[in-house]
């Protein structure tokens, strides 16, 4: 598991972590929410290591991240930054085997590349295995980079805004492989999410981030409520819970209240 | 559920871009093979390519027959000349490709950042200071070793600060690079008109300073160098994909950054030191070979070298044919031959 210990977090006066405690269990989805600019891209930096915290430790699996050994931590992670954007003249196959970056050599193995392409025919994109990068589309360098990160055979699994340039299907594709996985795996998943059905649908633990402060954790049911929204995101919303048990935000729109009803 | 039928024949396309790009390297090689004998070859006394490729067996240890007055012209004369070519216009390929894979521009080189330039001012210094006293084949190259180095620890000092985007970078460095101009014209203002044109005409970028002392240290400092960049080859290639990214995959950038920089730096030096500026080739060669192979380091790299080594390989073969007799300046030549090729290429870009 992954434990944050009192962590603080700041660019000049600008809070983005006060004193902030929480564990990550190992085997479950954790998606963390947020407005923006509230310091969820930059927590995820923190716990790679990227950013150096004021005070606080950080521990997976009872080793505490040594900044002087952050190779070593690092070699922990599958990270996907929030950037898409992919500008080189390189193969998909070639992007994604960059994910194994320590096991390449300057002639390749087979077992290698055979990999590589496992993972992307996992994820529905070995079809495109021979493309140059700089022809994609924006959603295809993303399902690309999750692959890469894949490729990183990881403990802990980050990922920021995954979905951002996603269509329905490859969000779905993504998010089921990454909610199968991570289960199957053991892995911890962390991933920063706007869309709060989609949170609630994959989250196994949700995590509410506002000015620096985790405001609410726990079960999607338990947390998203109207409430929260408007304390949150200054946004009135209903609440609804579907034939599961999971919570449906929807948005109000001002001086506009349809009731809903279900449709089909 | 692997459809192994896909999988196998993206791993047989995969594997024939490899051999694609092997044969692209081979076949400038061999370009590069038929211009060195061309260079050999031409001078003020033209030697028919038969004589030159039998001088050249003779001097590799090869039983053949070859009259002494054509072995000694290869050997002594012509032969260093060539290699230095080659090593030179490798070295510029290479560095120039480096540069725009740390900076992630297209438009970076060792000469636009000022490096050759801090080079040629170090070398112009030790010439105004009469060597120090010491000898002036190993003074100069010390003093344009040291200013290379000096300015490209500058360029780190800044690369290290947070907040500095490529582009700025790359605006420091042209800034160095007047600097260096202008403290280079400041020691020849201040030269003896005799000193300044000593100082011309070894700024110039010439081969004739070649002979095989100076053609045996740049082609071991060189290799050593190229040795160390290829071990660092993904690492490299990964950097393309961004800074972000390549700590992602637990590249170690800062790092990585220093120790490449470090390396262009002494490449840049050592080339310069010896034959002066030559400021195109750092530019053309990258950027033709990445059209060509893409930018997997494995062939990038190589490639860039091949195809630098030609450029001023088949520019030195140009620039004793032009006027028969006459040594045009490379550098010139180099941009004649070199820009059209690289027009051409751009207008018929795909991949």
């Amino acid at each position: 598991m992954l434990e944050i210990r009192h962590l603080h977090l700041a660019f000049d006066d600008l809070v983005l972590a006060d004193d902030m405690s929480f564990t990550l269990n190992p085997g479950q989805t954790h998606v963390i929410i947020g407005p923006n600019g509230t310091g969820k891209s930059s927590l995820l930096k923190a716990l790679f290591g990227d950013l150096v915290p004021q005070k606080g430790q950080i521990f997976f699996q009872g080793e505490e991240m040594n900044r002087k050994h952050l190779s070593q931590w690092r070699q922990h992670f599958g990270y996907m930054p929030q950037d898409i954007r992919l500008d080189v003249s390189l193969s998909v196959l070639e992007v994604v085997l960059l994910g194994q970056i320590n096991a390449l050599s300057l002639k390749l193995d087979d077992s290698l590349l055979e990999e590589a392409l496992g993972v992307l025919n996992q994820i529905g994109l070995v079809h495109l295995a021979n493309r140059d990068v700089g022809t994609l589309s924006g959603g295809q360098c993303q399902m690309v980079l999750f692959a890469q990160a894949l490729m990183r055979q990881p403990k802990i699994l980050m990922l920021d805004e995954p979905v951002s340039a996603l269509d329905l299907h490859f969000q779905q594709v993504m998010l089921d492989h990454l909610d199968s996985q991570t289960k199957a795996k053991n892995w911890v998943s962390v991933m920063v999410l706007h869309d709060l059905n989609l949170a609630a649908q994959y989250a196994d633990n949700l995590l509410v981030l506002k000015n620096g402060k985790l405001v609410a954790q726990g079960a999607p049911k338990d947390v998203l409520t109207p409430q929260l929204v408007e304390a949150v995101y200054g946004v009135k919303a209903d609440v609804v819970l579907d034939s599961t048990g999971l919570p449906f935000v929807r948005t109000q729109r001002n001086g506009y209240d349809a009731p809903l009803v279900a449709v089909g | 559920m692997i459809d192994s039928n896909i999988v196998q024949h993206a791993l047989k396309t995969q594997r024939g871009y490899e051999r694609r790009r092997f044969l692209i390297i081979s076949v400038l090689a061999l370009i590069l093979a038929l211009s060195f004998v061309f260079d050999i070859a031409t001078g003020p006394s033209m030697i028919s390519v038969i004589d030159v490729t039998h001088a050249l067996a003779h001097f590799l240890g090869f039983p053949t027959q070859v009259s002494s007055t054509t072995e000694i012209i290869v050997s002594s004369l012509r032969l260093p000349m060539a290699v230095m070519a080659v090593v030179v216009g490798g070295t510029l390929g290479v560095g120039g490709a480096e540069m725009q894979t740390l900076l992630n521009n297209p438009m970076a080189s060792p000469y636009t950042l000022g490096m050759a330039a801090a080079a040629g001012f170090g070398a112009a210094l030790v010439l105004y200071l009469g060597a120090l006293g010491l000898d002036s084949n190993v003074a100069v190259p010390i003093g344009a070793f040291v200013c290379c180095m000096l300015s490209a620890s500058l360029l780190f000092g800044l690369a290290m600060m947070r907040h500095i985007t490529s582009g700025q970078l790359i605006l420091s460095g042209i800034a160095l690079l007047f600097l260096f101009q202008s403290l280079l014209s400041l020691v020849q203002f201040v030269s003896s008109p005799e000193l300044s044109q000593q100082i011309l005409f070894w700024l110039f970028g010439s081969l004739t300073k070649a002979n095989w002392t100076n053609v045996g240290i740049t082609t071991a400092v060189i290799g050593v160098c190229i040795i160390v960049l290829m071990k660092d080859a993904w690492k490299l290639t990964a950097l393309r994909l961004g800074e972000e990214r390549a700590k992602s995959l637990g590249v170690d950038v800062m790092r990585l950054r220093l120790k490449t920089l470090v390396i262009v730096a002494i490449m840049t030096a050592t080339v310069t030191s010896f034959v002066g500026i030559i400021g195109f080739i750092g530019i053309i060669a990258p950027n033709i070979a990445r059209i060509l192979v893409g930018e997997d380091q494995r062939y990038f790299v190589p490639l860039s070298f091949f195809v630098g080594a030609f450029l001023l390989s088949s520019a030195s073969v140009l620039s004793k044919s032009i006027v028969p007799g006459a040594l045009f300046p490379i550098g010139i030549v180099t941009a004649i031959i070199g820009v059209p090729f690289f027009f051409w290429l751009i207008m018929s870009k795909r991949r």
